[in-house]
């Protein structure tokens, strides 16, 4: 994989606390996976960045080897994977999203 | 592109041979998936590296042919 996505990847998750590499943006997501992840962060009142792989075609095939993760969208907390749409809905229906957010010192809407 | 459901079931199968599978096809369009494996491969894993397995078993495919697979991801109570 070309170094300088990487870099740019990783300068993302390192610079801002909760990013979210998704097809649209927050406002507009264009698809169901991803906006359903927006959903839940809204939900729990955690800011966060929206990368728009749609209009960055580098960055949306780069990240599928950054992360070895072969689908849209992914969600990363302090620089850490933690999944895509599956996963992040199960942590938060079992309470462990809120839980990673406390844990990482991310504020979360009480 | 589809995907047939016993492929998808045959491709894990051959990675993960203990693997439970059930799969249901949410739309009857052959597209969208949700895949429930359960297999002792997965104890001490976290859910990502489980989905990880999951995904290598079917060798590329997720996210080309197969557009929506929902995985849930499991190992087998004692």
């Amino acid at each position: 994989m070309d170094d300088n996505v990487q870099e740019r990847i990783r300068q993302n998750i390192t610079e801002t606390p909760v990013v979210l590499f998704m097809k649209g943006s927050p406002v507009f997501p264009q698809c169901g996976f991803s906006a359903a992840v927006v959903q839940i962060l809204s939900h729990l009142g955690v800011k966060f960045k929206g990368v728009d792989v749609l209009s960055d075609p580098e960055i949306r095939q780069g990240i599928k080897g950054f992360s070895n993760w072969p689908t849209i969208p992914q969600l990363y907390v302090k620089g850490e994977f933690v999944g895509g749409c599956d996963i992040v809905r199960e942590m938060f229906e079992t309470g462990e999203l809120q839980q990673l957010f406390e844990q990482k010192g991310v504020p979360v809407r009480a | 592109m589809a995907m047939d459901a016993a492929m998808i079931e045959r491709l894990i199968k051959e990675s993960l041979p203990d693997a439970q599978v059930s799969i249901e096809d949410l739309r009857g369009d052959g597209d969208h998936y949700a895949a429930h494996v359960v297999s002792g491969a997965f104890r001490g894993k976290t859910r990502v590296q489980q989905h990880q397995m999951v995904y290598q078993a079917l060798r590329g495919r997720m996210g080309n042919e197969l557009h929506a697979l929902a995985l849930q991801t499991g190992a087998p109570e004692d």
